[in-house]
């Protein structure tokens, strides 16, 4: 055959052939009717070797420009530190299928043990899944989980301060279920809860949807929301950037009934978006209602410890349409990914990048205000991102920040920009993006 | 293998003050996080350094089997050799480093990918247009009964609230109508493995939104009835659905779009061999027919799994035109070389030209007692991963086998030794192959301790440990 | 052989119920849980909750299977036998002492509907 992922030399096709009782490979489709047969040439290019696959993407990648990223909504530019990737690549876990056969998937099993348990730990959670695809699907998935487990109500509140990005993955997924959403109405860039109590007290809410922090970058007061969820027995699910976490109060303080969001914050690439890993956790009393894997321990008939995929009876592959959720595969290489880098970052370091991300953002912060040209867009605590007014033209600044090689912020409006900072972002590069300013 | 060190959980390693990373000082002034803010309670994550976070994750790698380590015949998943150069190019950091949000004429590069794989997808399957959002088979699945029910609700037609699904399909097919708000109707098969055609008819009215197959189906038979299914299914007004699960061995031979199907996925990570991850990250692009691209959901923020494309992109300009079209055959070849050679010792319950997979009922002596688990079990100890069991549920001991293109004749020689050797043992040494596996690193697991009182946590583990 | 009792009556979806004190106690059958396997969840409804012959109250797993419940009669959840939350085993030691639900029956003529023990023996047999 002559291909380098083909094994077989014309001596095993005819053994092979024998075997089966055929002539040629085109025999094998005998049974396709030739009206349908495909006996054309895909408009493909040639057969590349190695050299013109590197030398083609080479050229693609020129086609990009390297950006010094002041930008988030959702997408961090974190530090990776050098062992996760190392890890990552080894081919016994990039290359192995979902761990159904226990024996030989412990290595998979283990790691997604020890995410869950990170997660838990994170979030301030009961119970963890191993993993969705991102955030966004995993709020969705949030949002069904709240409406099937109330089993009466169809409608879920929805913070105006819940980044648009996400909502709308939320709204794709409800409208296809007769799921009413329904938003709560911000002031000066957060919840306002007067709005919610209004909204929760009609009645038929299955939940609550808040950000925190929210697509604004403003650090919520979500006292007394879960009280108020469970008194119109409804749940609060509550979105966050994982890697915030280390610092801020968690769902779990909040009083959160699940908690979701992205992982990609806990180093992942951004890579043009994806793919980066969705984190779930709820309460112990939620677990069968959850979507997704889940990884429990037990033991062996040898008597040793042993992790294996459990609740299963939860999932497609048994429930078929009962199930929970369609969800197959989850994100496990990714889920590999942060569990690496939590270990390595441990609560020590995580904490320590989180800090230094905050601090940059402030110290950024200060600097825009100090020139004169931007005003507070809100008057709220922020973590690491912030929302700004311009008073110029902010296409015509970021177009100029671009070509001194920075990716100046997210524009959320007419005239405001949204900055991130994460530990990446160093002094010098503040200084010199705000002195272009 | 040190199991006493390395059988550990990463918490367990943990000690008190032990750093494995370095970040660098701050040296943007005092700005500390204000304490109302903060969370009362520390994350109880682990503290280790770095050599120990090395061997711990090195050492777990090696208690795991990829397709890298050895022949992995599991069925409907297409296990296929995930080429390095494709890796190499997915992590090139002129891509790996791009956000989402940045303004087109920064990412040109990156959405020439995105638009050349559709190109190359649509040429492949005959679709006419493309949307990378969906993160994985069943995501697409979802995304493309998304279309369908949009594509009806457009035109008014509000009645349609059900799929036609085969008894013999993927699970995920039935959740993903379910989750989509679509009640699911099963079609029987014929005692042949394929779709009942008249079963079919006496289904089909105004209320069916979309029948859904996979072609061949997951017994590996080509259902050669589809021109027939399409045209009756359309002629009803509904859409055809491709799960494209089983697109492997229609490369070279056959195209969805020329079967008459309307709307499909694509599980890149089958197909296009990227790898499956021990589970993800997939990737399930949905191809359509002219005019239905205008419903495409978002079902994702951005561009779906990116850098999964990039691997399926590289993975085509790799093959070729000319190599592409060798997949599909090879695969099947392999397949009923298999069949073929063991079908005397395993009970095929349906005989003929199976595609890229086929279905054993188990061993053919049923007398001895050994399960298909058991089977499942005992080729662990020889090296090799388990089939896909128990699933199609048409048979109570489904034993489903795939061979890639990849796997040479050799390869599948010592495989089909070994299962006829299993075969023998069954008879001779029934306990053997009943308890194993015996050369893994852990043995049978209890499942049942597992899902009665679920423990998924570290903190759990601790807790319950205190409790006895 | 599965065990069956006279005296109860039986669905073709192997739930039984047990009419005492004009109560009406339902559970699944011992041919059920021996199809079953090992039982490791019993997903049940709250007190209160309104069934409704023939529609689904719930659901039994074990590890590798599930099976919906479907109730025989219609009615009012009266009690709910929690004892299986922590031991859901007790259905394979003993299926017809550990019922499921306890039911205040709104119409007792369901019954009629249902089969007796000696109908309910023949199609087991049947299902085999």
């Amino acid at each position: 055959m002559n291909y380098k992922y083909f094994p077989h030399t014309p001596s095993d096709l005819q053994t092979m052939f024998d075997k089966i009782g055929v002539k040629s490979l085109e025999e094998l489709y005998a049974e396709v009717p030739d009206s349908i047969r495909f006996k054309g040439d895909y408009e493909l290019p040639e057969a590349m070797s190695e050299i013109e696959v590197r030398r083609i993407f080479s050229t693609l990648g020129s086609r990009n420009k390297q950006l010094t990223c002041f930008a988030g909504a959702g997408v961090y530019d974190h530090y990776t530190p050098a062992v996760v990737n190392e890890i990552v690549r080894r081919s016994e876990f990039l290359t192995s299928y979902t761990p159904y056969q226990a024996e030989i998937s412990q290595g998979t099993l283990h790691y997604i043990f020890e995410y869950q348990s990170m997660m838990t730990e994170l979030t301030g959670m009961d119970i963890s899944n191993a993993s969705l695809y991102d955030g966004s699907t995993s709020t969705a998935e949030a949002v069904l989980m709240a409406v099937a487990a109330s089993k009466k109500c169809k409608t879920v509140l929805v913070s105006s301060t819940v980044d648009p990005k996400i909502l709308d993955v939320v709204r794709t997924y409800a409208h296809f279920q007769d799921i009413e959403i329904k938003m709560i109405d911000a002031v000066d860039g957060a919840t306002d809860k007067a709005d919610l109590e209004r909204k929760i007290a009609e009645g038929g809410i299955a939940g609550v949807l808040v950000q925190q922090p929210n697509y604004y970058g403003v650090v919520e007061d979500y006292e007394g929301y879960a009280d108020i969820a469970h008194a119109n027995k409804a749940l609060l699910i509550m979105n966050s950037v994982a890697a915030d976490l280390a610092v801020l109060k968690t769902p779990g303080e909040w009083g959160a009934d699940i908690a979701v969001g992205d992982g990609q914050s806990l180093g992942i690439s951004m890579a043009f978006g994806g793919p980066y890993v969705g984190y779930m956790c709820c309460r112990e009393k939620l677990i069968r209602k959850m979507p997704g894997r889940i990884v429990g321990m037990t033991c062996d008939n040898r008597g040793q410890r042993a992790f294996v995929l459990t609740l299963q009876a939860r999932e497609q592959h048994i429930r078929r349409q009962k199930a929970t959720s369609n969800i197959c595969s989850n994100e496990s290489l990714m889920a590999l990914f942060v569990t690496v880098y939590m270990s390595l970052m441990g609560k020590q370091g995580l904490r320590e990048a989180a800090e230094l991300s905050y601090a940059g953002a402030h110290y950024m912060y200060d600097k825009l205000i100090g020139t004169g040209k931007f005003t507070p867009a809100y008057n709220r605590p922020f973590f690491n991102e912030f929302c700004v007014k311009y008073n110029g033209n902010t296409d015509a600044l970021q177009e100029r920040l671009i070509n001194e090689g920075f990716f100046g912020g997210i524009k959320v409006a007419d005239n405001t920009i949204m900055f991130a900072v994460t530990e990446k972002r160093t002094k010098e590069e503040i200084d010199r993006l705000v002195s272009l300013i | 293998m040190n199991n006493k060190l390395y059988g550990n959980l990463i918490f367990e390693l943990s000690k008190e003050g032990r750093r494995g990373y370095s970040l660098p000082a701050n040296r943007f002034g005092n700005y500390p996080v204000p304490k109302e803010l903060q969370r009362k309670e520390e994350a109880g994550l682990p503290e280790c350094d770095e050599l120990t976070v090395v061997r711990h994750y090195t050492n777990h790698s090696s208690n795991n089997f990829g397709v890298n380590n050895g022949f992995y015949p599991l069925g409907s998943c297409t296990m296929k050799y995930n080429p390095a150069i494709d890796e190499e190019m997915s992590a090139m950091p002129e891509f790996s480093n791009l956000h989402p949000l940045q303004p087109h004429h920064t990412v040109a590069g990156a959405e020439d990918v995105c638009n050349l794989l559709s190109e190359s997808l649509k040429a492949i399957t005959g679709m006419e247009a493309f949307t990378l959002k969906p993160y994985a088979g069943a995501h697409g699945e979802l995304t493309g009964l998304m279309i369908i029910k949009a594509y009806h609700e457009s035109r008014g037609d509000m009645k349609r609230t059900k799929v036609i699904v085969p008894d013999s399909a993927h699970g995920t097919n039935p959740a993903s109508a379910a989750v989509c708000g679509l009640s699911v109707v099963e079609v029987k098969s014929r005692a042949d493995g394929t779709v009942d055609v008249d079963d079919l008819r006496s289904i089909l009215d105004e209320t069916v939104a979309a029948m859904m197959m996979t072609n061949p189906n997951t017994l590996g038979l080509f259902e050669k009835s589809i021109p027939e299914i399409a045209e009756l299914v359309h002629s009803h007004g509904a859409l055809m659905y491709y799960d494209g699960a089983n697109l492997n061995p229609m490369l070279g031979a056959c195209r969805p779009g020329d079967m008459g199907f309307d709307v499909m996925h694509i599980n890149l990570h089958k197909t296009f061999a990227t790898p499956h991850g021990g589970g993800g990250p997939g990737a399930g692009p949905v191809g359509v027919r002219k005019g239905l691209e205008q419903f495409f959901p978002t079902v994702s923020p951005y561009q779906g799994n990116f850098a999964v494309a990039m691997r399926a992109y590289a993975y085509i300009l790799s093959l070729g035109k000319e190599n592409i079209k060798m997949v599909g055959p090879l695969a099947t070849l392999n397949a009923n070389y298999i069949k073929e050679s063991l079908k005397d010792v395993y009970e095929l319950p349906i005989d003929g030209l199976c595609k890229h997979e086929f279905v054993f009922n188990g061993l053919k002596d049923k007398s001895t007692g050994v399960t298909t688990m058991d089977v499942a079990k005992r080729l662990l100890d020889y090296g090799y991963h388990a089939p896909t069991i128990y699933f199609p549920l048409l048979f109570h001991e489904s034993l489903m086998i795939e061979p890639a293109e990849n796997e040479s004749k050799e390869t599948m020689d010592g495989f089909i030794e070994v299962m006829r050797r299993i075969a023998e043992e069954a008879k001779t040494e029934p306990d053997t192959v009943k308890n194993a596996p015996h050369n893994t690193p852990i043995g049978r697991v209890d499942d049942v301790l597992a899902a009665k009182h679920p423990i998924v946590t570290y903190r759990q583990m601790c807790n319950n440990k205190q409790e006895q | 052989m599965a065990k069956v009792i006279e005296g109860l009556y039986y669905s073709e979806s192997h739930e039984y119920v047990r009419v005492e004190d004009g109560f009406g106690y339902i559970g699944i059958t011992d041919y059920a849980q021996h199809a079953l396997g090992n039982v490791v969840y019993v997903d049940m409804p709250e007190t209160d909750d309104e069934v409704t012959a023939g529609e689904e109250f719930g659901a039994v797993e074990s590890v590798k299977a599930a099976s919906d419940l479907n109730s025989p009669v219609s009615g009012t959840v009266t009690e709910i036998n929690e004892a299986l939350e922590d031991s859901p085993e007790m259905i394979n030691q003993d299926a017809f002492a550990n019922w499921i639900i306890k039911v205040e029956m709104s119409d007792t003529s369901e019954l009629d509907n249902l089969m007796d023990a000696k109908a309910y023996e023949e199609f087991c047999k049947e299902q085999e």
